[in-house]
């Protein structure tokens, strides 16, 4: 029977990785949270292509991207060092980990603080059309996830500070990470699709 | 009906079952069913017609061939033991059976595409009339009656009415449809399928009436309280009769002749003028039905009650009481003022 | 605290193990009372709870189906006012359809993946825990406005601009579009859920060739609902800020959209459908082939076609727009698709008629549901393919007919197969057998009445009869039609009341049924009935699809598979994670404890929605400061689920 059970070499225990079944869930929350943003932006498109008078899609003509190019920056440097301490804790250098988070928050929080002053910069309200209705929400579906980002990258920042991981049990990290990737990278399609197609001709 | 089945694309089978179907009881019982669409008076229905009663005879065929062939498999051989509550029975696996699935899903696949392919011409077919439409009419679905505009180059030849729709026999009429608050859908069944009246975008659509005759419609599209009595008429008349009477909706309706009903238009002007309007007068509300030839309906209320001078006064006596949440509320009126207004109503001819 | 904590060698044990079976009882069993009532987190004691849950949606829906029915037995009643008959209608089509049909499903495979899989539990436990609470607040709130006359009233589908503020200024809609959203985050978890436990939970040797067809059809119900409830809970969060902040989503006349929603709903819609039947059809799959003692023909084409039906679900949701005006070229491409999408339902509606011709037929009343189900699953579906042809169609939506189709496809291909599995699990939920002979009854009064009552809706439908009428008026011809539904339907209710005695009264007194009753050839029959807390004393190893015909069959690989004799896993909570194709054992997992986190967090989110739709901002916001505190709390890195450092390791 022992040979049946392929279980000679011993198995680890507890949740590394990517055998975590936390690690799993995330793939697929970041699946269906893809498909919330892809949904968004459909709705975008969907809206754009209806017919509007001129000037109204967008609104207040073309966005401005003095803000939002830097930012988009801010935020994929973040994603950079999330990266980095990934990098750090599997070679068990637990300082550098710690390191890698607090920059990728802080770098998180500053994308939050400059979002605001681009919000407070544009020349309409929430319920002044269907362009900014759509500007604001979808904007702010992925500030809502920034948020959320930047919280559970305080509490891995706090949890590694704590010496809770190392070079074997780290499979929060990834987890964290994965997430926080994700946001960064749903934020590329955030932008194209409200920065740059109406510099393509997607416009009234 | 006239060759009601002469474009029969499917099978034989579909004639058959529609020779069985006009000798029996069943033609009855759609004779009784104003609304039915398994028989056909327009254009449409030549092609769609055949396509309804195929896929109705081949979905029932696909039925019945399945309920015989679970029936025979469960009592081709004896079963086994009712319940066999804990005991070991014997377990075999001596045909693969994969043959049923290949050959049941290949036959099943045949039928499907041959469905798809029918469906294909069909649509190729209705979608757009056979003849460019020279007449455009424009309908409006409200909350909860039809607005009726007759469109034309001519501003003087447009006119408005509502919940009836004429139109001639043997000539296409091009429909455009509108949503004025939420989303109707219209639909004459003897003559066509449905199409949704949207706010914010123009639905087309075409009839042809093959022969004279007063078709019903109904809203089915959910929109809200009243849904249920958001009927409508479609009378279709020889190219005369039409031509006829639209140039006699062109025409304002006759001035009152007695005092009694001078008196009845003043109050119909006082009391319904903001929402209704009658041509020539100073009653010109958009929000309900235009009234102006009034007594060349058939119905009132968006099809629910037959026009009759008893309905028309329980009709404003209670419009919230036949069609609770109507918009139309109970009019603030004296006896004598409703009948002043009745008899004034029954000279819109 | 060991090395042998970060990595070690399983041992091996044989079930008849009383020792190892008193210590699992200690380490798994939920405690007594209201401490474990809310902290468990068994999927056997959720798997029921999410039954117990949908069949009282199921009875209210029923309820009020029958007080609908009473209106439209004859021309003209006015039982109900229009409002009545609006709000009761849209209830009847949410509680259905997304309070009884989905978490039905969602109880019974919460109930049987982990034993069909030779699991201890689920992967995520608290996240199965908090999919139930969420699902029972979420029916709450909506049942709840309901009770005080603000149920939904613009049907389930809910088009705008009918459900806008202009045209309905009540909280109906609000609630009815935060209880939605409420709702979808349960589904969603419960999804992903599945799909976690079915990528790494299954026993070791169950390669994905050997999983039973309902782990087929769960999964594929949970993939495409992981893609699709973000569509509607999307609408539904968009339709509430139009109707509470002044967006313009859907608002016409200021650039917004009425076609958007119904893309958003019905992209969500349809994929929901087949979520729905799915599964169902799964049960039959699994459950026929027991009763024709036979292994189901074309296990690997109907787990294709399972597949390849959600696949392809998600691409016809315009055929329930056909009416609304889009182009000839869309309207072609969605029939099409439509009518071929029978395909993969035809695979499998002749495996199971094959199995039946091929086997040896065992006369129970589960084998009297699946198999009618067949000939009930053929109706629903060639009216659905008769819905699909584009002429057709715009004659046959939103009449009857359609009524009939979605009936015969929800009760037919859902109610039938859910029956049919209570009669066949009954047992290992239990341990006691279901009276047969009142399940004579019950199944004929339910299939008789359900053919009478809803049959004739697709005539009544065929002679033009609208759906959503509160009334009708005389001389239309469908009253004698209307009469005979009304009373099929009550007799259809009888059906399902002789089925609800059954139960009470087989739980009470019924027969007791040993492990085994069917001489079924899966894992769940393996265990006790009812299972422990741990449901394996060890890890079965599995080497083929029928683990307990291997004796009869000759078809397995090796030695063959052990259901009692495997690994011990007795450190604590552990379960064995696998790799996910072959299922070769690649870690130990721990498993997490009871936990008030999830009744907690299931609560914190209700309150947040409850905040919103009251407009009380401050319970909203409190409700999503104790969100986040508690999910902190829920992720704190344990070392006893061996997330953490320490000890530091070797090296």
């Amino acid at each position: 029977m022992a040979d049946r059970l392929p279980i000679e070499t011993a198995l680890p225990v507890g949740a590394i990785d990517t055998r975590a079944s936390g690690w799993w869930a995330m793939i697929f929350v970041v699946f269906t949270e893809a498909a919330l943003f892809a949904y968004l932006l459909f709705s975008y498109y969907y809206i754009a292509v209806q017919p509007h008078a001129p000037h109204t899609f967008p609104e207040g003509g073309l966005p401005d991207l003095k803000l939002a190019v830097p930012n988009t920056i801010v935020l994929l440097l973040s994603s950079g060092a999330v990266a980095w301490a990934q990098f750090n804790i599997e070679k068990n250098d637990k300082r550098h980990l710690v390191w890698g988070l607090g920059i990728a928050a802080v770098l998180g929080m500053i994308f939050l603080v400059v979002q605001y002053f681009e919000w407070a910069a544009k020349p309409f309200a929430l319920a002044s059309s269907s362009y900014s209705s759509l500007y604001f929400v979808v904007t702010g579906f992925h500030m809502a996830h920034v948020v959320v980002g930047v919280i559970l990258l305080w509490a891995l920042f706090a949890w590694s500070a704590m010496g809770y991981f190392n070079r074997v049990r780290y499979a929060h990290i990834h987890i964290g990470a994965l997430y926080w990737h994700f946001v960064d990278a749903v934020w590329i399609a955030v932008f194209f699709t409200f920065y740059v197609t109406p510099y393509l001709g997607l416009r009234t | 009906m006239r060759k009601p089945f002469a474009i029969a694309a499917g099978p034989k089978a579909v004639g058959w079952a529609c020779l069985c179907v006009v000798f029996s009881p069943v033609s009855r019982a759609f004779a009784a069913a104003p609304l039915n669409y398994l028989t056909s008076a327009g254009v449409q229905g030549d092609s769609v017609l055949p396509l309804t009663w195929g896929v109705t005879i081949i979905s029932i065929a696909v039925i019945v061939i399945i309920a015989i062939l679970v029936a025979g498999g469960i009592w081709r051989r004896p079963g086994l033991s009712v319940q066999p509550a804990g005991r070991r029975l014997p377990v075999e696996e001596k045909a693969s059976g994969l043959n049923w699935i290949w050959i049941g899903v290949g036959i099943s696949s045949l039928v499907l595409l041959f469905m798809v392919v029918w469906t294909m011409a069909v649509l190729a077919r209705v979608t757009s009339p056979p003849t460019r439409p020279a007449l455009t009419i424009e309908v409006t679905g409200h909350q909860w009656w039809w607005q009726v505009r007759y469109l034309s180059r001519d501003p003087a030849q447009i006119f408005t009415t509502a919940n009836e729709i004429h139109i001639p026999v043997g000539e296409p009429v091009r429909f455009k449809l509108v949503g004025a608050d939420v989303i109707h859908s219209f639909w004459i069944p003897q003559l066509g399928g449905k199409t949704d009246a949207i706010p914010g975008q123009t639905n087309e659509t075409w009839l042809e009436a093959h022969k004279p005759g007063i078709y019903r419609g109904q809203c089915t599209e959910y929109c809200g309280v009243q849904h249920a009595k958001m009927g409508m008429l479609l009378i279709a008349e020889s190219p005369g009769d039409f031509a006829a009477w639209r140039a006699h909706q062109l025409q304002s309706p006759a001035h009152p002749a007695t005092g009694g009903q001078w008196a009845g238009l003043a109050n119909f002007t006082a009391h319904c003028g903001a929402c209704h309007a009658i041509r020539g007068t100073d009653a010109a509300g958009m929000v309900g039905p235009d009234l102006s030839h009034l007594m060349q309906r058939h119905t009132i209320a968006a099809g629910i009650l037959p026009n009759d001078p008893a309905d028309l006064e329980r009709w404003i006596s209670d419009p919230q009481g036949i069609k609770p949440g109507a918009l139309m509320q109970k009019p603030e009126l004296s006896a004598n003022e409703r009948a002043s207004i009745i008899s004034y109503l029954e000279t819109l001819n | 605290m060991t090395i042998t904590d970060y990595e070690r060698v399983p041992t091996v044990s044989t079930d008849e193990n009383q020792a190892l079976a008193d210590k699992f009882k200690r380490l798994w069993e939920t405690k007594p009372g209201l401490a474990g009532f809310l902290s468990t987190v068994d999927h056997k004691e959720i798997g029921i709870r999410y039954i117990i849950t949908a069949f009282g949606f199921l009875i209210a829906g029923g309820v009020e189906a029958a007080v609908m029915r009473w209106q439209l037995a004859w021309p003209g009643e006015h039982v109900l006012t229009p409002e009545q008959y609006d709000q009761l209608f849209s209830t009847h089509g949410m509680t259905m359809i997304f309070l009884y049909a989905g978490p039905i499903l969602s109880g019974f495979s919460n109930y049987l993946w982990p034993l069909l899989l030779g699991a201890r539990d689920m992967a995520l436990p608290r996240l199965n825990a908090l999919s139930y609470w969420i699902y029972l607040c979420a029916g709450i709130f909506l049942y709840a406005a309901f009770a005080f006359g603000f149920g939904p009233n613009d049907g389930w589908f809910n088009y705008v601009p009918l459900a806008a503020r202009p045209y309905n200024a009540g909280p109906n809609i609000d609630f009815y579009a935060l209880g939605m959203i409420l709702l979808g985050i349960s589904t969603t978890v419960g999804a992903i859920n599945f799909i976690v436990t079915f990528l790494r939970m299954r026993a070791p040797g169950m390669s994905i060739n050997r999983v039973p067809i309902l782990i087929w059809g769960t999964l594929t119900a949970s993939a495409a609902n992981i893609f699709a409830i973000p569509a509607v809970s999307l609408a539904f969060f968009l339709l509430w800020m139009d109707r509470n902040l002044g967006t313009h989503f859907f608002d016409v006349p200021t650039g917004g959209s009425a076609l958007l929603w119904q893309h958003l709903f019905w992209m969500f819609g349809h994929p929901w459908v087949y979520a729905i039947v799915l599964p169902a059809m799964g049960m039959v799959s699994d459950g026929l082939p027991v009763f024709c003692r036979r292994p189901l023909v074309g296990y690997t084409v109907v787990a294709l076609a399972t597949v390849a039906t959600m696949v392809l679900g998600f691409g016809v949701w315009v055929h329930h727009m056909f009416a609304t005006g889009l182009p000839t070229i869309s309207l072609s491409f969605f029939s099409a698709a439509s009518i071929i999408i029978t395909v993969p339902s035809a695979v499998a509606i002749f495996a199971w008629i094959a199995t039946i011709w091929t086997g040896r037929p065992v006369f129970t009343t589960a084998f009297m549901f699946f198999t009618s189900f067949i000939v009930l699953f053929t109706i629903g579906g060639v009216s659905g393919v008769m819905t699909g042809s584009v002429p057709v169609d715009w004659q046959l939506t939103d009449t009857y007919f359609v009524v009939a189709h979605l009936h015969y496809v929800l009760i037919g291909i859902n109610v039938f197969p859910v029956v049919g599995a209570t009669y066949f699990w009954f047992p290992k939920f239990t341990g006691r057998l279901m009276d047969e002979r009142l399940g004579r009854w019950n199944f004929w009064t339910m299939f008789i009445g359900f053919n009478l009552g809803f049959f004739p809706m697709h005539i009544s439908g065929l002679l033009g009869m609208p759906r959503r009428v509160y009334t009708y008026a005389d001389g239309m011809g469908w009253d004698w039609l209307n009469l005979i539904t009304t009373i099929g339907s009550y007799v259809f209710a009888v059906g399902v009341l002789l089925f609800l005695i059954n139960v009470w009264k087989s739980y009470r007194r019924g027969a007791v049924a040993g492990d085994n009753p069917w001489d079924a050839p899966t894992l769940e029959w393996a265990t006790t009935s009812p299972p422990p807390p741990y449901n394996f004393v060890v890890i079965p190893t599995v080497a083929s699809r029928h683990p307990l015909w291997e004796d009869r069959l000759q078809q397995h690989e090796g030695e063959g598979s052990h259901v009692d004799a495997g690994l011990v896993l007795d450190h604590d909570r552990e379960a064995i994670g696998t790799s996910s194709l072959d299922a070769t054992p690649d870690i130990i997992l721990r498993m997490p404890h009871d936990s008030y986190a999830p009744v907690i967090l299931a609560l914190a989110v209700t309150a947040f929605f409850a905040g919103l739709a009251f407009h009380a901002w401050w319970l909203a916001a409190l409700g999503a400061l104790v969100v986040g505190i508690d999910i902190i709390g829920w992720l704190w890195p344990e070392r006893k689920l061996g997330e953490t450092a320490e000890p530091a390791i070797h090296g």
